[in-house]
């Protein structure tokens, strides 16, 4: 079986339009989360990551759109195009279009939206993506929660793997809406400051908003210097809670453990793992139990949260880039956010942002309805 | 064109009926709305499992399809099956969303609830059938336009092919605006009397 990659990537976010822009002011350690005051979204002052919306707009329509799309749409086919144009990769019925998000157009339901309610269909959203750039498959909208950008890569894969695609192109993104913080609010899973995963005095998430994308292709020709081979995924359900985290870590045990077998790796065969890290108390809690079962404790880890908020289900997607380049540069990127160990199994946390020789990473992610995913990522050869 | 997977059983309900391998196993009343069908359904079939009445109408759809197809193939919690489950449907959360929106839409009768918000995901209703029948497996749930045989038979069979699974809970699991219809089938390698081919699908569809 031919080797599948990922490789042209781009990340539209709070640092700017491409993923250099990320890259960059990771590299120096700067958050992108800061506080809000938007009454519209939320009656007191929240932390969050979030676009500057007039200067999406003004970005947007350098690309000449014929009708008026959402701000997610702006966000998702600016991330998108810069990468169908730097592949230089013509799309035909075997180019397929996997779309990745939780919510979508969910503020289309709003009263004093602009657009019809129907917009807040998630097929609404797809084909508004796959018309703009003349994608002639039909797209794959993946709606599985906070695993959904993890997961992306592996259905990508999967499609590619059964011939039905010989490239993919994946989108994902979530917009921070009302509905989203109320909603995260209501379960008191907001942090009143800065997200501070896996540390002693974290009281929970901030919601940030991308759009991440990437090329999944079998041809080696034209990849780009940070490229991977994606070595194995799996995703495993905790079969315990729709909300709530495993306290066993089983899900995450399972899908770890199935992703190993597939690339025929040991644990100690990991140089890096980009965990979830949301900064709940259960989540993390969660995630050190299960490192600890799948004897990974030593591994040096992150969570990208502290950069970048919560993307929901772009989150899996991006940090995967950010991991790519992780490896590409050969440095490990500071877990932002932590002090103090607050979780009760030890883990090898990254307290400062250090070069080391990589090769291999395990991205990670898990999510409501008890959803799990494990993705194994090599450099290319090139 | 030759099968190397099968379908073993599957299940549809629509139209105030559910049928398990073609046959009607339970009728409501036609003009009973999908609430009331559902838990006289769920009381007819004798299903005995009350965090169904805290379920949104979306998973108590996907979760007593899903039910009845696999108590059929005597699928027991204890052994810890490993079969996937593959769900896709049109409206993705929308029932729920748009009640989780009215919660939040007056600033001065602004309720949100948890409970209902955990809802406003589709893939919750995965979570609550692998709870029920303790499935640790390989998750994933679509959106498309409409009833998509050829995605679906692609990515099920891959999850085969690649030993991710050992069976696949597969389908189609679609509420929005009053209407709804489930069709859930079993794929498996085993040989079967039902080819798991497209053209089966879209026949016993």
């Amino acid at each position: 079986m031919s080797k599948i990659y990922l490789s042209h990537n781009n990340i539209v976010s709070a640092y700017g339009f491409n993923t250099q822009s990320a890259i960059k002011n990771i590299g120096k350690e700067i958050s992108s989360v800061k506080q809000f005051n938007d009454k519209s979204i939320m009656s007191e002052p929240f932390f969050s990551s979030m676009m500057n919306k007039k200067v999406l707009l003004n970005k947007f329509n350098k690309l000449n759109p014929k009708k008026d799309y959402t701000v997610l749409e702006q966000m998702m086919i600016l991330s998108l195009n810069s990468i169908i144009t730097d592949s230089n990769l013509k799309i035909s019925e075997k180019t397929g279009l996997i779309i990745s998000t939780t919510k979508g157009n969910i503020d289309a339901l709003e009263l004093n939206s602009n657009f019809n309610k129907n917009r807040a269909y998630l097929t609404e959203l797809g084909n508004s993506i796959k018309d703009f750039f003349g994608f002639i498959s039909e797209p794959i909208v993946l709606s599985n929660a906070c695993v959904s950008g993890v997961l992306a890569t592996s259905v990508a894969k999967r499609f590619i793997k059964q011939k039905v695609f010989d490239d993919v192109f994946i989108v994902s993104g979530d917009l921070v809406t009302k509905f989203i913080l109320s909603g995260f609010n209501s379960f008191q899973a907001l942090s009143s400051g800065p997200c501070k995963p896996y540390c002693k005095d974290r009281t929970g998430i901030n919601i940030g908003e991308v759009a991440a994308s990437i090329l999944v292709t079998k041809q080696k020709a034209n990849l780009t210097k940070e490229a991977v081979e994606i070595l194995s995924d799996a995703t495993a359900n905790d079969a315990n809670h729709i909300s709530g985290p495993s306290r066993t870590g089983e899900g995450l045990v399972r899908s770890v453990q199935s992703a190993l077998k597939e690339a025929r790796l040991n644990a100690n065969d990991i140089d890096y793992i980009s965990a979830h890290g949301t900064a709940t108390i259960f989540n993390d809690e969660m995630e050190a139990i299960a490192f600890n079962r799948l004897n990974m404790q030593t591994i040096p880890l992150n969570s990208l949260k502290g950069y970048f908020g919560h993307t929901l289900g772009a989150s899996g997607l991006l940090e995967t880039i950010i991991g790519m380049h992780s490896l590409q540069q050969n440095t490990l990127f500071k877990s932002l956010g932590f002090n103090e160990m607050g979780v009760s199994q030890p883990i090898n946390i990254i307290k400062q942002t250090t070069k080391k020789k990589l090769n291999i990473f395990l991205k990670t992610s898990s999510g409501f309805g008890g959803c799990n995913t494990a993705a194994i990522f090599r450099k290319a050869e090139h | 064109m030759n099968s190397k997977t099968f379908i073993k059983s599957y299940c549809q309900i629509k139209d105030n009926s559910i049928s398990l391998n073609g046959k009607v196993l339970y009728e409501g009343q036609n003009t009973e709305p999908f609430t009331d069908f559902i838990k006289s359904a769920y009381k007819n079939l004798d299903t005995k499992y009350a965090k169904f009445f805290k379920m949104d109408s979306l998973s108590k759809l996907a979760f007593l399809a899903a039910d009845v197809l696999l108590k059929h193939e005597n699928v027991i919690a204890e052994k810890e099956e490993n079969i996937a489950i593959v769900l896709s449907n049109n409206a993705s959360s929308l029932d729920t969303d748009r009640k989780y929106q009215k919660s939040i839409e007056d600033d001065n009768n602004f309720f949100p609830s948890p409970a209902v918000f955990v809802y406003t995901l589709p893939n919750i209703c995965i979570g609550e059938i692998s709870i029920k029948h303790k499935l640790y497996s390989e998750n994933s749930f679509f959106i498309f336009d409409n009833f998509n045989p050829s995605y679906l038979h692609a990515y099920s069979t891959g999850l085969l092919e690649e030993k991710k699974a050992e069976k696949v809970l597969c389908g189609w699991v679609n509420l929005d605006e009053g209407e709804y219809n489930a069709f859930l089938y079993l794929v498996t390698k085993e040989e079967g009397q039902i080819p798991h081919t497209i053209k089966k699908i879209n026949s016993i569809y």
